[in-house]
């Protein structure tokens, strides 16, 4: 018998290949000196928003449900991992940053349950109204959230004058002020390891049994259900992978900036990120790279012209329409025989060199 | 098939040059000689410096789009009204002034910053708010840059490091100066407190006032908070002040609120005593606002915008020029001082063309830590600079009357 | 009677947000699309009567009538531009359109208005005062109520009595045998694309005489809110729209006067929440079950 791989996890292999190449180029270009400095400071939230891309189109494109709180598990995880890592002030950076992440990416998954539960048994504009409602308690709750930190543990309290500490402790999480005075330990190199994690999780998943009983759900619930699918459990599985990967990219995140404040994680960045995703392509991984790399880029870029810095959000929402436009315009779909014109699609085609091919929604 | 190819070419080559485009942006920005008079409206001052001069590039980051949006152009304006003057006096130091956007949000004030790194940017003025300001101040404390906050009054924007400078009062000072006038003063035995919980500042000045109130043995009798400078109802909150009896309202928030609070108290005959913290300056030059709502207000601010001295009135007639009518406020005249500071103590630094930005840097903390040095302006005479960046400058109480500010 | 007037004040907050409710599920209904910049269009009209009474001196009926009119294009145009043709489009795609509509329309009037706040001068003011002065009601808030059941009356009549009401129900159940019935699908939802931004207009105008501050994000807060209202109602439903509007009102007023001014939006959220797991179509929803 030959052994093949399949097409799906050829797909994969590219993908870790693009992120690898692209993780040294830039790494080239930095010791060259070649890397202007803000290029240089979006590295890391670059790496953020794709994970957070990526895990967002676990849900919406691969589970098929629409969120508009993904921002609130990325607060989750931001503000748990502030929080580990100023506990172990004594602890190696490294070591730190890892912790961080690690228990971000449990705050994230602990969050994920604690929505995915009640609320997957919703569908459609429903479970979208209910993770914005969520993505905006979470907000909420952290706004009115005092942490301190002293030797005989964390304190917590809601109260405004903030919890008494002993001898030597530290606020860190206060209230509407957010969390001060993190330590930067976030690096370019740890957030290109969490994509490669990222990517090595949500791959295989998709590729898994579990992934294909994923991906039956989101075309067809009713068939799915009626070969046996069990359906609260794979949707919850999707969602709190996707939920505790969000954590994970939060945590990187809270930890790159010395200050962050809960109303960072609204709506907007939600809806930010949801705009990564779609423009990107439903289900495609690769495009959620590449979209959120670019899409994030693009108004810090803006900023190089003169005349359009007060006009820099105004031009990225009209590039934003005439992307949704363009890509959607039967007559072009028609004209290219092509179903799917986002950026996935069109690396699709540039790589099969123009041949017209069927292609698979999702495991890009 | 053919259009299909030629189309991804096309697509391609559109990102190809919008990429190189962003980088074409980029690499004129460092050498932005001719940007200068770009950036505000009508600079109109593009005399070819004279020999000898020293240029400084000063680089401002605050929110010009978004919510935030009016107090980050009012520091835009006011610095740019400060560097037009300056640079029309022709002294020894001259100031190149951009100013990027950082919409009100810690990670874009980052990159804001790295922008304007790439500009090979001198001293950093502002940000404009706080919890970009401590974000922006963590990453130049590390790449030893000055810099001076307009604006961003929270005492973590200078705490544990050297080099950031505010120009505003910090908000735990403000709240304790109100305690203690409203005990010297006697305004009133029973007090309430509305305030922004989702606003480091508000918050900030609010928790002081309560501490000290409670030190000084002043009656708290309501604390009252709102989620976000948005809300638009506040009838619960002036009802729990109302109902607690409270005869003296201290609002540390910023004057869209506060007109809101003043229109609805008024709806429900509800009159005590408002005291507001400098965030309040601003109300009586919103468009249409009635300024009879404002009456008997008290407010904390550094400014008054219709005072009659020849600076203040130059001030507001250029400003206003600049912004097409807008009245400045004092985030306007915080701006403008801070130029004034960073020009005057320029000046007086020997040797300043040699430097780079990190010997500038140690210069400049040097001079304004020195307490010989001291900068007149619109928002105080005789200011100087404590060792933790906090500026020492007297507070001013005013009290609205017949629609102007007096002195309280 | 602190109890009554905060009932007052639930009540007149929630007439807005179900104004404004009304006009994002007409919209829903027919065209099946969340439309994110409806909370902008409130902004847009509210400027436009902001400069009509302000700058040029029109009465205010005169200059509620102008916004309507402005509004009412601005609808038709963003409709026929930017949502016509993503018709056949999936429906993420429609909602990201919607959202960079948004952001185009918070950022233009940024730029052509400027970011500061400017204070609205109502259409009307003074205020009611009953029981000795103890409770105050405002005409605004009066006027709000009225406009609010107005307008809820009169759109459950069209719907239910006029050829193009009608015209909207079938579009709204489908389109594809409506067009068959010779039914022009096209004008019928830019039809209702005017409807919803003229009410808008009328919302803007009511909530910003109510609450008299102005700026380019004005909109978007109400708009959340009034989006959050129509599901609790049952998006789609008119009525629903309406009760959903007046229930998020006095949820969110008493939120804040009994429990916790920190907590109130998560209070309001949370309820949201309840009402939809009880009822996954919202209060006055229907709940279609799916067939296979």
């Amino acid at each position: 018998m030959k052994k093949k791989l399949s097409k799906t996890s050829i797909n994969g292999f590219i993908n870790y290949g693009i992120v690898t190449a692209a993780f040294l180029i830039l790494q080239l270009m930095i010791a060259q000196g070649m890397l202007s400095n803000t290029l240089k400071s979006l590295l890391v939230p670059v790496c953020c928003y794709i994970v957070m891309a990526i895990s967002l189109n676990l849900t919406v494109g691969i589970l098929g449900e629409l969120s508009l709180g993904h921002a609130g598990f990325m607060s989750l995880g931001a503000f748990s991992g502030i929080v580990t890592a100023m506990a172990l002030p004594e602890a190696a950076p490294g070591l730190r940053l890892v912790a961080a992440v690690l228990v971000g990416s449990i705050a994230g998954a602990l969050g994920g349950v604690l929505v995915g539960v009640p609320v997957l048994r919703l569908q459609g504009d429903y479970l979208a109204i209910v993770t914005l409602a969520f993505g905006e308690i979470i907000r909420n709750i952290i706004v009115v959230l005092y942490v301190g930190l002293d030797e005989k543990g964390l304190h917590i309290t809601t109260n405004s004058a903030g919890p008494t500490l002993g001898e030597g402790g530290v606020m860190v999480i206060k209230g509407p002020m957010g969390a001060v005075g993190v330590p930067k330990l976030a690096s370019f190199a740890a957030g290109f390891l969490l994509v490669l994690i990222t990517l090595f999780v949500v791959q295989n998943l998709v590729a898994s049994r579990a992934g294909r009983a994923i991906m039956a759900l989101r075309d067809n619930r009713i068939a799915a259900e009626s070969v046996g699918i069990h359906v609260t459990k794979y949707k919850l599985m999707a969602f709190v992978i996707s939920a505790a990967l969000a954590g994970a990219a939060g945590a990187l995140f809270g930890l790159n900036y010395s200050s962050t404040v809960s109303s960072k994680f609204g709506f907007n960045t939600s809806i930010l990120i949801l705009v990564f995703v779609v423009l990107g392509g439903l289900g495609s991984i690769r495009g959620s790279i590449i979209s959120a790399a670019l899409l994030y880029i693009l108004p810090e870029m803006l900023r190089g012209f003169e005349i359009i810095t007060k006009a820099r959000m105004l031009i990225y929402a009209i590039i934003l329409i005439a992307v949704m436009l363009t890509i959607n315009n039967p007559a072009l779909k028609n004209l290219l025989g092509e179903r799917d014109l986002s950026l996935s699609g069109l690396l699709g085609r540039l790589k099969s060199g123009g041949k017209i091919k069927e292609k698979g929604g999702a495991g890009q | 098939m053919m259009n299909m190819k030629r189309l991804t070419a096309c697509l391609l080559a559109v990102l190809m040059v919008l990429a190189m485009t962003a980088c074409g942006g980029n690499n004129n920005a460092s050498s932005p000689a001719s940007d200068a008079g770009n950036n505000g409206a009508g600079t109109g001052n593009d005399t070819p410096a004279p020999a000898g001069t020293v240029t400084i590039k000063v680089g401002g980051i605050g929110p010009l789009t978004g919510d935030l949006a009016q107090y980050g152009t009012a520091t835009e304006w006011g610095a740019q009204v400060a560097v037009d003057e300056i640079n029309a006096l022709n002294g020894p130091v001259r100031l190149e002034f951009d100013f990027q956007d950082d919409t009100g949000v810690a990670e874009t004030g980052v990159a804001a910053y790295n922008t304007l790194k790439d500009w090979d940017v001198d001293v950093i003025y502002g940000t404009t708010t706080t919890a970009p300001c401590v974000a922006v101040a963590s990453e130049t404390f590390a790449d030893r840059y000055f810099q001076l906050t307009p604006s961003a009054s929270s005492p973590d924007v200078t705490a544990n490091k050297d080099n950031t400078f505010q120009m505003c009062f910090t908000d735990p000072g403000q709240g304790a100066a109100a305690a203690n006038y409203m005990k010297d003063n006697n305004l009133g035995s029973k007090i309430g407190v509305i305030y922004n919980n989702g606003d480091a500042y508000s918050a900030g000045i609010a928790q002081a006032f309560i501490e000290k109130a409670k030190e000084l043995s002043l009656e708290v009798v309501a604390t009252q908070t709102f989620p976000a400078d948005t809300t638009t109802d506040y009838t619960v909150q002036l009802n729990a002040c109302k109902d607690a009896g409270a005869d003296l309202v201290f609002l540390p928030i910023y004057y869209t609120p506060a007109s809101l609070i003043l229109a609805q108290a008024k709806q429900m005959s509800y009159a005590p005593t408002f005291f507001g913290a400098d965030g309040m300056d601003g109300m009586l030059d919103m468009e249409g606002f009635d300024k009879s709502l404002a009456e008997g207000l008290m407010l904390m601010t550094p400014f008054n915008a219709s005072a009659t001295d020849s600076r203040t009135a130059t001030f507001v007639e250029s400003f206003k020029k600049l912004s097409g009518d807008v009245i400045p406020n004092q985030f306007a005249a915080d701006g403008y001082d801070c130029m004034y500071a960073i020009y005057e103590a320029c000046c007086e630094i020997e040797g300043i063309g040699e430097m780079d930005h990190s010997q500038l840097c140690d210069a400049l903390i040097a001079k304004f830590t020195s307490g010989t040095f001291k900068v007149d302006g619109l928002t105080g005479t005789g200011m100087t600079w404590l060792e933790s960046g906090e500026i020492s400058k007297a507070p001013v109480v005013v009290k609205v009357e017949n629609g102007a500010y007096v002195n309280a | 009677m602190s109890f009554l007037s905060n009932v007052l004040t639930g009540v007149s907050l929630g007439s807005i947000y179900a104004i404004i409710a009304l006009g994002y599920t007409m919209v829903y209904g027919i065209a099946k699309m969340l439309n994110f910049a409806h909370g902008d269009i409130i902004m847009v009209g509210a400027f436009m009567c902001f400069f009509a009474t302000g700058k040029y001196g029109l009465p205010p009926l005169v200059s509620v009538l102008l916004a309507m009119v402005v509004c009412t294009t601005l609808g038709i145009v963003i409709e026929g531009l930017a949502y016509r043709p993503l018709r056949e489009a999936p429906s993420l795609a429609v909602l990201i359109t919607a959202i960079g509509v948004s952001y185009l329309l918070q950022n233009g009037a940024q730029l052509l208005w400027g970011a500061d706040t400017k204070t609205f001068t109502p259409i009307v003011s003074g205020a009611l005062s009953l029981a000795g002065g103890r409770l105050n009601i405002s005409y605004i808030s009066l006027l709000a109520m009225a406009c609010c059941l107005v307008v809820m009356v009169c759109l459950t009549l069209f719907t239910s009595r006029t050829r193009m009401g009608k015209a909207m129900r079938a579009c709204s159940e489908d389109k594809g045998a409506a067009q068959l019935m010779g039914i022009n699908v096209n004008s019928t939802i830019s039809m209702t694309f005017a409807i919803g931004s003229a009410l808008a207009a009328i919302a803007g105008v009511l909530m910003c005489s109510a609450y008299p501050v102005l700026s380019p994000t004005t909109g978007s807060l109400p708009g959340i809110r009034a989006f959050t209202a129509a599901v609790f109602g049952g998006i789609g439903s008119i009525p629903g729209a309406f009760l959903g509007g007046i229930l998020l009102g006095i949820i969110e007023t008493f939120a804040k006067a009994y429990i916790s001014t920190d907590l109130s939006d998560a209070v309001v959220f949370a309820v949201l929440i309840i009402v939809l797991l009880v009822k996954p179509a919202g209060l006055l929803g229907r709940y279609v079950p799916e067939k296979v």
